[in-house]
């Protein structure tokens, strides 16, 4: 009998490998969903003399999708950002993340600008209060200013359909 | 075209991997000759088509073809041609490569060096080795096939990743494979003997110098990757307890359990079925690190482009080849039989105990390091393991482990006696406890765990002394010089992995004591003072490498005044890619190492400059060096050399080396067999 226990012991250890497989690692939930938003204070990208604050936003439900034109996932979410921003249901902040204002509006030129407004954060300063760690991601942040939900990476007609769809509609009730 | 040659080469392997995977093992069940001698040309013929395929992947390397996908994916034309030539096995579908021609190497060494093997017992080993060999060509050929057109052909490619292009990553990968793929020939020794029902003494000594040389080639591919990660992460660490470093040591601990468990065997005839199941255990942790590295379930800095369908592929291939062989071992070993019986206080008791605690430390690893896929599994959150857990659980497991180290070599076979072994190491342990805790002083300030490790370190460096001495009293006449001749190359070769054991811990213990780390913001001639060094900054400036831009940094150290040298770190940019890349630079030591990063560059040429001061850090990999000099010294020992007859061995009266144990005992138990 004794001699089956490593027999055992590997069955468990390959239930556990076969589940694993179908799992993400990567994705991290974030300790921030459920909590108020950072709030910050920053210069818009097309009108750098003024300043958004995210306070402005209480009272309605939007969007954070944090950006970049060096980033190549960010074209793959973007046909879609701009699909949603055409539709109306929701308004898209963005969050011009550690890039440099003249090579973000030519990009946004080149591939079309979803955002309401976007703020620059050069520095990546706001992005830490968020705990960004890979752009883009992007926040569903409530009337209260909590954040609902947060993705990592593109957003794809997936997520975007089972999740952030219903979501948003719930919050806006 | 060269491609086409090397995928067609890739498939005739797998056909010839077939035929060895099964004819020979079939006739050596049925006693059908032709079919046993089959395995032999079989073997050599896969060899020879394995190297052509491996030939081809680096032609295409090397000149710059483009069109194959994987060579577009990881090589670059500006690419220096070494790193070209060891770009064949920095991905993922070439490692495999690598690995499957290695396996046929190691198969080919079996096919020559076994004329002294029974016939049938070498086509089941060669038999079973095929059949490991017919998983990872499918799976190259399934899911990773390495010689992948890309049409339209790329016109340049993506490059290498940065941190591959170094001397140290060109030979840490083959060294790592050699010992993964080298414990498949225990493996293979293991289910052969499992399968023929022949677990005696002599299988023991068969597989015994394949086993060590596998060990040494792991103990030599661990210490590269972890001088790799010293030199060339910029951190200044060495080990991180990353999943796949985890996946590289686990078969490393398993494997130094079974060296000593071989040694049991083949001495004693005892702990048969424990052998059999490290076999099996040391070779599927090798499997499982494939899998872990490959497959994706596990986040890691060293994780391969990873894709579901290789994760499910490797995943079933794991089930086949390891739950076939641990069904097998439940159905034999029970038949097995128990071997020599021993006393609770006898040297076979204490491997035995260090062979549980070995075996213990790599569970407790490999909990570490699945513990965040089975909390997930479970839906029970996302958690990391990190360095405080293994630390909290390896030094506590070895700690005894390291005791019994010193006692066991001077322990006698099957019984000792306590109070003698007492009387014996009294002094040992004397010297060692009053070293360990007068030595912190020197350093400059005492700490407990500084002390602590030192006293590890020195009672097995005392231990081996007083073995040796002990040695030389009961080995006849003679000035100290030929008494020290007569002593057998294994006897000194167990002595010297110890050794290193000793040394290794030293540089831990007092890297880990005594190190100190400064990041400092440095303007142009400013200086920072550190472990009686002083560093002055004299500025930064561009250079242009082969592939890379970077800035150079210049950094006088002084002594008491006095410049010894100029250290000259980097911070690169590749072309290519744009990855940024910090290139320390390292002034070696014997008991030191000054160690100097760029970081970030400050207004006015000002720099953030990382300094360390890293003491005795250069013994870590100096101690595992002399562990795997202990391996080859033990592989080359005169009775490996000498032609031994085919004929049945007896366990231990036909030994060369001389006992371990005093001869008295040896004769009145030899020849006892289970």
């Amino acid at each position: 009998m004794r001699f089956l226990l490593p027999l055992a012991a590997f069955i468990v250890l390959v239930g556990f490998l076969a589940v694993g497989l179908g799992l993400k690692p990567r994705e991290i939930p974030s300790p921030l969903v459920g909590k108020p938003a950072p709030v910050f204070q920053s210069p818009r990208l097309h009108e750098p003399d003024q300043i958004l604050s995210s306070k402005d936003n209480l009272g309605k439900v939007w969007l954070l999708n944090v950006w970049a034109s060096w980033c190549v996932s960010c074209r793959e979410e973007h046909p879609l950002l701009v699909e949603l921003s055409k539709s109306g249901i929701v308004p898209i902040y963005g969050l011009n993340y550690k890039d440099k204002p003249e090579l973000a509006l030519q990009w946004l030129g080149q591939y079309g600008d979803p955002y309401t407004v976007s703020v620059v954060d050069p520095e990546g300063r706001i992005g830490i209060d968020y705990g960004v760690y890979g752009v883009p991601e992007t926040y569903v942040i409530d009337k209260n200013g909590v954040i609902r939900h947060k993705q990592i990476g593109p957003v794809t007609i997936e997520s975007l359909e089972k999740k952030i769809l219903p979501l948003i509609k719930e919050l806006q009730g | 075209m060269i491609p086409e040659l090397g995928n067609f080469s890739l498939i005739l392997a797998l056909l010839l991997a077939l035929t060895q995977g099964t004819l020979p093992i079939i006739g050596a069940a049925r006693g059908n000759l032709s079919w046993i001698a089959l395995a032999r040309p079989v073997v050599q013929g896969q060899f020879v088509f394995l190297a052509i395929a491996f030939g081809c992947l680096a032609y295409s390397f090397v000149n710059n073809d483009f069109s194959v996908m994987n060579v577009a994916r990881n090589s670059n034309s500006e690419l220096p041609a070494q790193y070209r030539f060891a770009a064949s096995w920095g991905s993922h579908e070439g490692s495999l490569l690598l690995w499957v021609f290695m396996l046929s190497g190691w198969s080919v060494a079996v096919s020559v060096f076994s004329r002294h093997l029974p016939d049938e017992m070498v086509a089941r080993v060669l038999g079973v080795m095929g059949l490991i060999s017919v998983g990872f060509i499918l799976f190259m050929l399934v899911t990773s096939n390495p010689f992948d057109r890309l049409l339209p052909a790329a016109f340049e490619g993506s490059d290498l990743n940065p941190l591959l292009q170094d001397p140290g990553m060109v030979i840490h990968p083959p060294m790592l494979y050699m010992g993964y793929v080298g414990f498949s020939v225990a493996f293979a020794f293991a289910i052969a003997a499992l399968i023929s029902g022949q677990m005696d003494a002599a299988w023991a000594r068969w597989s015994r110098p394949w086993t060590t040389v596998a060990w040494v080639f792991l103990t030599i591919g661990i210490m590269l990757g972890s001088w790799w990660a010293y030199y060339e992460l910029g951190w200044g660490g060495w080990w991180f307890w990353d999943p796949v470093e985890n996946a590289s040591f686990l078969p490393w601990m398993v494997g130094t359990a079974l060296v000593h468990s071989l040694a049991v065997t083949e001495k004693r005839g005892s702990f048969k079925s424990w052998t059999v199941l490290l076999a099996i255990s040391a070779f599927s942790l090798s499997l499982l690190g494939t899998f872990l590295v490959r497959s994706g379930v596990l986040t890691s800095v060293h994780a391969f482009a990873t894709d579901p369908s290789r994760g499910i592929f490797i995943l079933g291939f794991l089930v086949i080849v390891i739950g076939s062989s641990l069904l097998l071992f439940a159905w034999r070993a029970p038949k097995v039989g128990l071997g020599g019986k021993f006393d609770l206080v006898s040297r076979e008791s204490m491997l035995l105990a260090n062979n549980l605690l070995l075996v213990v430390a790599a569970g407790s690893v490999l909990l570490g390091t699945l513990y965040p896929l089975i909390m997930d599994s479970l839906d029970l959150g996302k958690i990391s393991v990190g360095p405080p857990y293994f630390e909290a659980v390896f030094v506590p497991l070895m700690t005894p482990a390291i005791f019994l180290m010193g006692l066991g070599p001077l322990a006698r076979w099957k019984q000792a006696s306590l109070p003698e072994l007492v009387m014996r190491l009294r002094w040992a342990f004397c010297v060692s406890m009053a070293t360990a805790l007068l030595m912190p002083l020197v350093m400059g300030e005492w700490k407990p765990m500084v002390s602590f490790g030192l006293l590890l370190a020195f009672w097995v460096i005392a231990t081996i002394f007083v073995s040796i001495r002990h040695r030389l009293q009961n080995s006849g006449q003679g000035s100290v010089f030929t008494r020290l001749a007569r002593q057998s190359r294994s006897y000194y070769s167990m002595h010297l992995a110890h050794f290193g054991i000793a040394v290794f811990i030293i540089g831990v213990t007092l890297v880990n004591g005594y190190e100190t780390e400064k990041d400092v913001r440095m303007e142009i001639g400013s200086t920072v003072e550190m472990g009686g060094y002083t560093f002055r900054f004299t500025g930064a400036s561009p250079v242009t490498g082969p592939n890379y831009s970077a800035m150079r940094g210049d950094i006088e150290i002084l002594r008491n005044g006095e410049k010894i040298r100029v250290m000259q770190p980097e911070k690169r940019t590749y072309n290519a890619s744009g990855m940024a890349m910090t290139e320390p630079a390292i002034d070696t030591g014997f008991i030191r190492d000054l160690y100097v990063a760029l970081g970030e560059p400050l207004e006015n040429g000002a720099w953030v400059v990382r300094v360390y001061h890293k003491p005795f850090v250069d013994w870590i990999w100096f101690g595992c060096l002399l562990m795997a000099f202990g391996g080859m010294l033990a592989v080359s020992d005169r009775r490996y050399r000498l032609k031994i007859n085919t004929k049945p061995i007896e366990t231990a009266t036909e030994e060369k080396d001389g006992g371990r144990a005093p001869s008295s005992t040896r004769l009145a138990t030899g020849g006892k067999k289970g």
